[in-house]
């Protein structure tokens, strides 16, 4: 294992001091709990809004604290969900009165400790609601697996309600905008190589030199199967292909298209996959309106990208559009 | 041997140990049908509890509880943290301030910390997780304590088998809660992480009672 890290167990608090040097214009990173607010809040009459779940994806989510984004970040072990006695201060710190929104990834940790921490925050008299993201297409969401699994969508979730707190929507139209991103966003991935978490020092999968695995989660877990590596447009038709029939999307409609870096995989490779997509999109009838290229949501040093459609109407897309300030999205500022 | 405070202190630290000494073999099991992080969870969280105990002194074997449900809801993170966090909780809930522990007192806290992890995670049996455990540990205490002759000892040591016995039983089962559930059949032919360190945990407390 070959990283830059001083000692696997002080990965996340080195990490995170020094996000919070290299913004500290935009943020204010608390130690001890760790949770990381916009240098601002709370903002007077604004509903905040609060995410985290395990380190290893950076930028999320602490890259997305800021203006017209989130409120508060608060970032666990390396792939593993922060506590409640770190979610609670971070809630409260970010509570104008105007209530709190969490947006929780659907992994069985993140909801549990979320849960948890909305409990103490509402014995406390915050107002608290909870948008569960869960856009994983690869997994079939029955009783027989915890559900869709929240992956690249959350990001779009995160901008688009903070878009929305920002212009002063109240509590519950804050959270319905961001239920309904959730559900007009279908995402799904693909893993070339595995990764290493610090502490485990070894990859947390095995694949064969030859061998791909589709439908994996953001930390390379499994999802639907193994196969031979293939090319590009190969790769990108089978991920595309269940987002776009899941989703429903049609003739005419407008869509975000979102392709996604796991943190391995070179800007010039996802810009490959976005070509294949946005031709199979265009054959479909339907138009991108707005699209999103990068490493947003990672897997560590994991190689492999995931491609994420969302379908946009007017309002999603202003919201969109709308002005953001933070480390990892800028624009209109 | 009386369950006190002595006891339970003694429990947990052996319940440390144990986590120390199964940190990298936890951390395999969890690599095969997880994310790796399990026994470097437990881990940590229960080194922070010795840290607690040694600070606060708890006076009751409910207190040492209380203590621990509130460190590894806060240190252990996952959905480990706040299903043993919320297992000890109910515990030592349902301990109270008693200083010492008769047999079916403990078989009532030991079905409240299953009751509770069931409640928090929403597992069945025969999902492979930690309830495969806890169940028949808890039904087993339940039947020793029912027993009249039934001696906290035998409590434990009833616990601690079913529940070893019980994550030996995850091994062929496919998952279905938890980030195991993902994998699908895949999941078959592994032993579930949290099922082996509830075993442990169980182990441990015949161990500090011997």
């Amino acid at each position: 294992m070959k990283k830059l890290i001083n000692d696997p167990r002080s990965v996340v608090d080195e990490s995170v001091e020094g996000f919070g040097l290299a913004h500290a214009g935009l943020v204010t990173v608390t130690a001890d709990p760790k949770y990381v607010t916009r240098k601002d809040a709370p903002v007077a009459g604004k509903v905040g809004l609060v995410s985290g779940g395990g380190s290893g994806h950076e930028p999320l989510h602490a890259g997305f604290v800021g203006l017209g984004m989130l409120d508060a970040a608060v970032p666990g072990a390396v792939f593993t969900s922060p506590t409640p006695d770190q979610i609670l201060p971070a809630t409260l710190a970010v509570n104008s009165g105007a209530g709190v929104v969490h947006i929780v990834k659907n992994y069985t940790g993140d909801v549990l400790n979320f849960e948890t921490a909305a409990e103490l925050a509402q014995a406390e008299g915050v107002d608290i609601r909870t948008v569960l993201v869960n856009d994983d297409v690869a997994v079939e969401d029955s009783l027989y697996t915890a559900g869709r699994r929240g992956v690249a969508g959350t990001v779009l979730v995160e901008k688009i309600a903070g878009a929305a707190a920002e212009r002063g929507d109240n509590l519950d139209a804050v959270a319905a905008i961001g239920d309904r991103v959730n559900s007009n966003v279908r995402t799904m991935g693909v893993a070339l190589t595995p990764c290493t978490v610090p502490h485990a020092g070894t990859p947390s999968f095995d694949l064969a030199e030859d061998e791909i695995e589709i439908g994996i989660g953001i930390h390379g877990e499994p999802g639907r199967h193994k196969i031979p590596m293939e090319n590009a447009d190969g790769i990108t038709d089978r991920l595309l292909d269940p987002v776009l029939s899941d989703l429903g999307i049609t003739g005419g409609e407008k869509v975000l298209l979102f392709v996604n870096g796991m943190g391995g995989t070179p800007l010039s490779e996802l810009y490959i996959v976005y070509r294949r997509a946005a031709q199979v999109i265009a054959e479909r009838g339907a138009a991108v309106e707005r699209s999103l290229v990068g490493n947003y949501i990672t897997a560590l040093e994991m190689q492999g990208c995931s491609i994420s459609v969302l379908r946009l109407d007017d309002e999603l897309t202003r919201l969109w559009d709308a002005p953001v300030h933070t480390a990892a999205l800028r624009w209109g500022v | 041997m009386v369950l006190d405070v002595t006891w339970a202190v003694r429990w947990l630290t052996l319940c440390a140990q144990a986590m120390a000494e199964h940190r990298v073999w936890l951390i395999e099991l969890d690599r095969a049908i997880g994310d790796s992080d399990h026994g470097e969870n437990m881990d940590r969280g229960f080194q922070a509890v010795l840290e607690k105990l040694a600070e606060a002194q708890p006076e009751t074997p409910g207190a040492a509880l209380k203590l621990t449900a509130m460190t590894l809801m806060s240190k252990v993170g996952g959905a480990a943290g706040p299903l043993y966090g919320t297992a000890f909780l109910r515990a030592s809930t349902a301990l109270g301030d008693a200083a010492e522990i008769d047999p079916a007192r403990l078989a009532d806290a030991l079905v409240a910390a299953r009751d509770g992890i069931v409640a928090r995670g929403k597992a069945e049996s025969g999902d492979k997780t930690m309830v495969d455990a806890w169940t028949p540990a808890a039904e087993a205490a339940q039947a020793a304590a029912a027993d009249g002759a039934g001696t906290v000892l035998g409590v434990l040591v009833a616990a601690a088998e079913a529940a070893e016995a019980g994550a030996v039983a995850t091994d062929p089962l496919v998952a279905r809660k938890g980030r195991a559930s993902y994998l699908g059949e895949r999941s078959a032919g592994h032993r579930d992480p949290g099922a082996a360190s509830s075993a442990l945990i169980l182990r441990a407390a015949v161990g500090a009672a011997a």
